[in-house]
């Protein structure tokens, strides 16, 4: 009876909430505002007659690929009105209060990035090496997708780590030290996790065990980890570099056919074993975090940890484990730095990439692909930076730089969707 | 249920039983006893934690020390032939070192004249003023419940402003100095200011958005430092002009001495934050938004408002303290100026527990370890890199009490078990 | 299953939660735990259910004795709990929270989610529960969330279902439908104990009652016993379950609410264009299931909540334009919902608590500076006459028990005058003592002419305070009723049916609840 008169109540509130819900025009007028950049700066600015020429190979490549060259005023025209043409199309979704799809975005920024580059490159007679760009993207983001899957995996059962930026560094150094004393790179990658798991141990002694605040436990991890690996590094290290820290490379494995794909073939399937790791491991994460178990407990534990204990899930026991585990991926990924570059180890060589790897964490709101494609999209802007300083552009690099962090605290301010922690997230446990 | 009923508990943690025991004798029993209890007497005081992390991070300091010196490496070489010579030598290694921390950090009786030894503290002072006005800042935030990692990128926005204020512009003597500790303040407070908005407007966690701007700030100044309009140097060199004479804090002592008039500035600001949180209506607010923002919001208190002002005041402080270190030490920005000031005044805050008078001695200490630190590394070799360690040992166990007293096998200060208190926070839950 | 507790004594520290307690529970019975807030109830269903091990005693499972070292072993001796705070979570769907702990897996641990969705279907069938297993628990109402926990404990075959003041939550029929699932259960074999402090309850479900207070069994009762009996047994002392008071001598209106809306942070209407006034000397008391717009009103008369349109005035000034603060500093006493969220700051000391609202103005502050003495010395003067229960006002209010927080509240509150009172339950959470003062205190500021809003979902303390009723349903106000307006027709309003419908249905259809009543106020007579 009462369930009726529930039912019958309920209709016209919907109704009423559904006509007041404000039309929400953040997004359609930033991309109003960028599809004015493209055609008032890229386009209009683009000097008639030049052309912006780009490489498409490799310059390791075997058959030489011609470079592409096009007419910098008119493609950027082009790509401007169809810029303009999907911001018109997100006005016209807010007003009739529908979503747009999730190629909306990607479509947008990469023509966009497209102008941008057309614009840059135009009439200054250097080339845009993109398949090199491309390549240094990926390499940069590497440290940064292992980071953010330590720092979801952490979070998820409500561990704040900020101390990725330690194990990244603690990986690099051990893996160097490792790969250097037996002469084998494959070495640093099995000693690497270790590091970062140590790290991570103190990090659940401290947060898990004494119940001290995860951020702050985490920024002085982050001095531990400088101090000793700085310490060691100008004693023991440089006394005997040629033992302690002599280069050594993981060597590259093309994955046959792929690898010939023109442009993301060399890009993304001629890559050390340590890439080949990175794509299992996101992809794992990936099916296991929202389809198995270990994920749903997971989940439970970092969103209501006392739920999870009384269905017999062991809280702290969970924590403990997965933020151990999740810095072992953590001090894999340093091991790029070093190992999976061919370098010897070098103070504070993870220049704060541990901290990016945080944000790209947050910018994919604690999913394995969302926080894999913010680490891309993070990576892609710095090595265009890398690459517009070279070839010298109107843009300052230091403004490409900076980018990571600036979308990151407008993510955060909430200018791109809400995003939302897992509830119990640095909230330690007491029964 | 009072203290007293407690005390006469049975005892059940390991802890206790490892003190208590169980002699025999009825005297001993009660010697014992009183140990016990001044024991349980000596870890309920807080800075006798804080005394014992220092000697554990000593302790870790000076086995790090050990290894990795060559010498003693040697000597662990032929151990076990003989196994007195690694013990010397371990021991004259760490000894030198900590010993040269020391007369770097306090007072030098090697040094040739009176002035020279006695000017080790006064360096202490000099690398402690920043620590302070910027563990100041941060403390503030803790005591408001907010976590501010963005002391580096304040401080950098101080000495940015402060600097260009202090070499660009022409003013009389006093009047130039103010403007540039002013511009310091302003650089810093607009720095915080944009976490606080973000955080009062938005809801941003002002975590990450400060450690987003930390980074900012670090390629903003990279950027400046390559314009000519900014540097005025005429070269090329990524960094600026010296600050006018008129811009500079005035040392106290005279030439051979650095120490500057920012330690005045920093006894001031450490009155100024005691005053505020403590005595002020404003003080009282942020300290009630730290404990419980939405009584906080019940009451009346604009919590938005307060947010911002928290981070802003804060901001402000880590500015002062980067200006003071331009205007007293530095005189040039320089890409790496802030250092590592922004984080070493978190630890600093954090072992002052976020009071005003404990982040002045925390800053004091940990200026003491960096000025003893450059010392040890010219004279021993030790690389400075042990302050670091030092120092974040320092915190964690601060920071974790239990730890501290299991290392040394201290009681609880309360006598009672950890999983005790735990059921009796659940018995008042229940009881509520 | 025969469950059987045998001196099981439970203590925290110097306290003894739970003092020898013997309870047998039957197989197919429902047995109802009845004891007052902090009486000790929910410790020992949590010792039960294995959250905490008892200090002595035994618990039997059909006459084996059992030791529980976590939830894990309850449940797996057949053993379901459906807490008082739903232990489900949030963003996940009712199947994944049904799993939980108990996952149907394939192989390398990835869960076989349709077994999963079929189990949960079987058993919402079964009981004739509408649920679906895709739906996100936050997105279900909270009768739907205390269904789905219920199948969760049905899934693991509990044998013995513990249920923890299920019907805090619920409205007279959404109470209607649990007492029939439970007749359901009790017929399908199923032990329940049911832990309650509402007297009406027990008498129309319950087979047999056991009482407890501070922390031991007091006595056992049928359910035909009276109210009064069982609130004398539950409370220790003769116990008048309603406050005296004389009818108020209403003045002129005094707060006008006209139109209003609010929206949540999402734009959802959390309050529909609610209107109401109350007279001088009046108290107009809502009533409503938790959830349906009751705190929010609250919050947009002290302006921590904006409202997207409509007026609230006080004595002809307009509110909205008003700060929080200078709303506080115009005369409004503001008693929040949520005492240890909103009311008081822990860590605070009393005196600090005493002038949260007023720290910045005369005298506890002269200008920006704090005057400590004068806030000392009223803290002193107001908790002694609120006979607040403490050691000196210096110390932190979290070592005061929840009554006594309530006290320095209502002191702070009732400290200034006010020219209107706003509380949202006021007695939640405290034992029938304090209830009394509280609702005493209350009355005395209506008597002094102070136009008061007590927002309530105990109909008890409704009908105890009320001059007049407001019900609210889905963030509007279903109808403004007498005081003497029984409670089947309140509770039908409560569920959104207009106030003359529900007269209509109430008269043709009685609640179970509404039949225990009559048919011991039969006996009573007879």
């Amino acid at each position: 009876m009462s369930t009726e008169t529930v039912a019958v109540h309920a209709e016209p509130l919907e109704e009423a909430s559904s006509t007041l819900k404000p039309v929400n025009l953040k997004f359609p007028i930033t991309y109003a505002v960028m599809a004015m950049v493209a055609l008032g700066v890229f386009a209009l600015f683009s000097p008639a007659g030049a052309v912006t020429r780009f490489r498409l190979g490799a310059p390791t490549d075997f058959i030489e690929i011609p470079l592409a060259e096009v007419p910098a005023a008119p493609t950027n025209w082009v790509l401007g009105a169809a810029l303009a043409a999907l911001a018109v199309l997100a006005f016209v979704r807010a007003y009739q209060r529908k979503r747009l799809g999730r190629w909306h975005p990607v479509l947008f920024g990469v023509l966009f990035v497209a102008a941008f580059l057309v614009w840059a490159g135009a009439d200054r007679g250097a080339v845009i090496p993109l398949v090199t760009m491309l390549t240094g993207a990926l390499a940069l983001s590497v440290p940064l997708i292992f980071g953010a899957m330590c720092g979801l995996v952490g979070e998820r059962t409500g561990v704040i780590n900020i101390a990725i930026e330690g194990q990244l560094l603690a990986g690099a150094f051990l893996a160097a030290v490792a790969a250097s004393v037996f002469v084998n790179a494959y070495v640093g990658l099995v000693a690497a996790p270790i590091a970062g798991a140590l790290v991570g141990a103190l990090l659940v002694v401290f947060a898990v065990k004494y119940q001290v605040n995860q951020i702050i436990v985490g920024v002085v991890l982050n001095v531990l980890v400088i101090g000793l690996t700085s310490f060691l590094f100008s004693t023991v290290l440089t006394q005997n570099s040629q033992l302690w820290n002599a280069r050594q490379q993981l060597p590259r494995l093309p994955v046959p056919v792929l690898s010939e794909i023109p442009i993301i073939g060399p890009v993304l399937f001629n890559q050390t074993i340590l890439v080949y790791l990175m794509y299992v491991i996101v992809a794992l994460l990936y099916v296991f975090l929202f389809r198995s178990r270990w994920g749903l407990r997971v989940r439970a534990v970092g969103e209501h940890p006392k739920a999870a204990d009384t269905v017999g899930i062991n809280v702290n026991r969970t924590r403990t484990i997965n933020v151990i585990f999740a810095g072992a991926i953590a001090g894999l990924g340093g091991a790029f730095f070093t190992v999976g570059q061919g370098l010897a180890f070098g103070q504070e060589m993870s220049a704060g990439q541990g901290f990016i790897a945080l944000a790209a964490m947050i910018l994919g709101r604690w999913n394995p692909l969302g926080a894999m494609f913010a680490a891309l999209l993070f990576g892609f802007s710095t090595s265009l930076g890398n690459t517009l300083s070279t070839i010298g552009t109107p843009v300052p690099s230091e403004v490409l730089l900076m980018l990571p962090y600036i979308i990151t605290i407008f993510a955060v301010a909430g200018f791109v969707g809400r995003v939302r922690p897992p509830a119990a997230n640095g909230e330690p446990y007491v029964k | 249920m009072s203290e007293q009923n407690e005390k006469t508990q049975p005892k059940e943690s390991a802890a206790d039983s490892s003190a208590e025991g169980s002699p025999p004798g009825a005297a001993l029993k009660e010697a014992e006893g009183r140990l016990h209890h001044a024991l349980r007497e000596l870890s309920q005081t807080s800075w006798v934690i804080s005394l014992l992390a220092v000697v554990v991070a000593l302790a870790v300091g000076g086995l790090l020390i050990i290894a990795a010196h060559p010498q003693v490496q040697s000597t662990a070489s032929y151990f076990f032939a003989r196994p007195a010579d690694f013990f010397t030598t371990s021991f004259q290694v760490v000894r030198d070192a900590y010993s040269s921390l020391f007369r770097g950090a306090v007072y030098d009786w090697q040094a040739p004249t009176l002035q020279r030894s006695i000017r080790p503290i006064t360096e202490t002072l000099v690398y402690a003023v920043p620590l302070i006005l910027a563990g100041l800042g941060i403390a503030i935030g803790f005591r408001s419940g907010m976590l501010n990692i963005g002391g580096q990128g304040q401080i950098i926005l101080g000495v940015t402003f402060a600097g260009f204020i202090g070499y660009a512009m022409d003013l009389p003597v006093g009047a130039h100095l103010l403007l540039a500790l002013m511009g310091g303040i302003l650089g810093g407070a607009i720095w915080g200011g944009i976490a606080g908005v973000l955080k009062a407007r938005t809801g941003a966690n002002e975590v990450i958005v400060t450690i987003m701007l930390n980074n900012i700030a670090l390629y903003l100044l990279a950027w400046l430092l390559r314009q000519q309009w900014f540097v005025q140097t005429g070269s090329n060199q990524p960094q600026s002009s010296p600050v006018e004479e008129s811009a500079r804090l005035f040392t106290l002592f005279g030439a051979g001495f650095r120490l500057h008039a920012g330690i005045i500035l920093a006894i001031a600001a450490t009155f100024f934050v005691w005053w505020l949180m403590e005595r002020s209506t404003l003080g009282f607010e942020l300290r009630a938004i730290g404990e419980n923002p939405d009584a906080a919001r019940t009451a009346g208190v604009n919590v938005a408002k307060a947010t911002a002002l928290v981070l802003i005041i804060g901001g402000a402080l880590c500015g002062l303290g980067g200006a003071a270190h331009l205007l007293g030490t530095e005189y040039r920005i320089t890409a790496g100026i802030a250092g590592t000031i922004g984080f070493d005044a978190i630890t600093v805050a954090l072992l002052g527990r976020s009071k005003p008078l404990g982040t002045f001695l925390a800053g004091v200490l940990f200026g003491g370890l960096k000025a003893g630190g450059v010392l040890m590394q010219a004279q021993t070799g030790t690389p400075i890199d042990i302050v670091l360690v030092l120092q974040s040992v320092i915190v964690l166990l601060i920071a974790a009490p239990p730890l501290v007293r299991a290392i040394f096998f201290l009681p609880r200060p309360d006598g009672r078990s950890r999983s005790r208190r735990r059921r009796e926070k659940q018995a008042e839950e229940v009881a509520a | 299953m025969k469950l059987q507790l045998k001196g099981v004594t439970k203590r925290f520290g110097t306290f003894t939660a739970n003092d020898q307690i013997d309870l047998t529970v039957e197989p197919g019975e429902i047995h109802a735990l009845l004891g007052e807030n902090g009486a000790g109830k929910s410790t020992l269903m949590n010792t039960i259910y294995g959250l905490y091990s008892p200090d002595e005693g035994q618990i039997l499972l059909d006459d084996q004795p059992v030791t529980f070292n976590g939830p894990g072993d309850a449940v797996a001796a057949g053993i379901g709990m459906v807490h008082q705070h739903f232990m489900l979570i949030p963003v996940f769907t009712v199947t994944e929270s049904v799993v939980l702990g108990y996952e149907p897996t394939k192989a390398a641990g990835i869960l076989n989610f349709e077994q999963a969705r079929q189990k949960v279907l079987e058993i919402s069938s079964r009981f004739g529960f509408d649920v679906d297993p895709d739906a996100r628990v936050e997105d279900l109402p909270v009768g739907a969330q205390q269904r789905v926990e219920i199948i969760k404990a049905l899934s693991r075959e509990a044998k013995v279902l513990i249920l923890d003041e299920p019907t805090a939550v619920l409205t007279p029929q959404e109470t209607d439908e649990l007492i029939a699932i439970m007749r359901q259960l009790k017929e399908a074999g199923t032990s329940i104990v049911f832990i309650t402090h509402k007297l009406r309850e027990v008498r129309a479900i319950a087979d047999r009652i056991t009482v407890i207070r501070r922390g031991k069994v007091v006595g056992e009762a049928t359910p035909q016993s009276t109210e009064t009996k069982l609130a004398s047994l539950m409370v220790g002392r003769q116990v008048s379950l309603t406050t005296d008071k004389e009818p108020g001598q209403t003045g002129e209106v005094s707060l006008t609410v006209d139109d209003l809306t609010v929206l949540d942070s999402a734009g959802k209407i959390v309050l529909d264009h609610v209107s109401l006034d109350i007279r001088r000397g009046e108290i107009l008391a809502v009533a409503g299931v938790d959830g349906n717009g009751q705190t929010e009103l609250s919050e947009a008369i002290l302006g921590i909540r904006h409202a997207a349109s409509g007026t609230i005035t006080l004595d002809g000034q307009d509110l909205k334009k008003l700060t929080v603060k200078e709303r506080l500093a115009a005369g409004l006493g503001f008693v929040p919902e949520d005492r240890s969220t909103d009311g008081v700051i822990a860590g605070f000391s009393i005196t600090e608590n005493f002038v949260l609202d007023m720290y910045d103005r005369a005298p506890y502050a002269k200008g920006v500076v704090m005057q400590h003495q004068a806030m000392r010395e009223a803290a002193e003067k107001q908790t002694a006459r609120f006979d607040v229960r403490m050691g000196t006002v210096d110390d932190p209010i979290s070592t005061l028990s929840g009554g006594n927080q309530q006290k320095v509240v209502l002191a702070r509150e009732m400290s200034r005058d006010l020219r209107l009172f706003v509380a949202s339950q006021p007695t939640r959470g405290l034992d029938v003592g304090s209830i009394e003062f509280v609702h005493r205190t209350i009355i005395e500021e209506r008597d002094k002419g102070t136009p008061c809003l007590v927002i309530s979902t105990e109909l008890d303390e409704v009908l105890n305070l009320a001059d007049r009723i407001a019900v609210m349903y889905r963030g509007r106000i279903v109808g403004i009723v007498p005081a003497d307006t029984s409670r089947d027709v309140l509770g039908l309003m409560m569920a959104g049916v207009p106030a003359e419908e529900a007269q209509e249905q109430a008269a043709a259809h009685q609640t179970a609840l509404g039949e225990a009543d009559e048919l011991a106020e039969e006996k009573e007579q007879a």
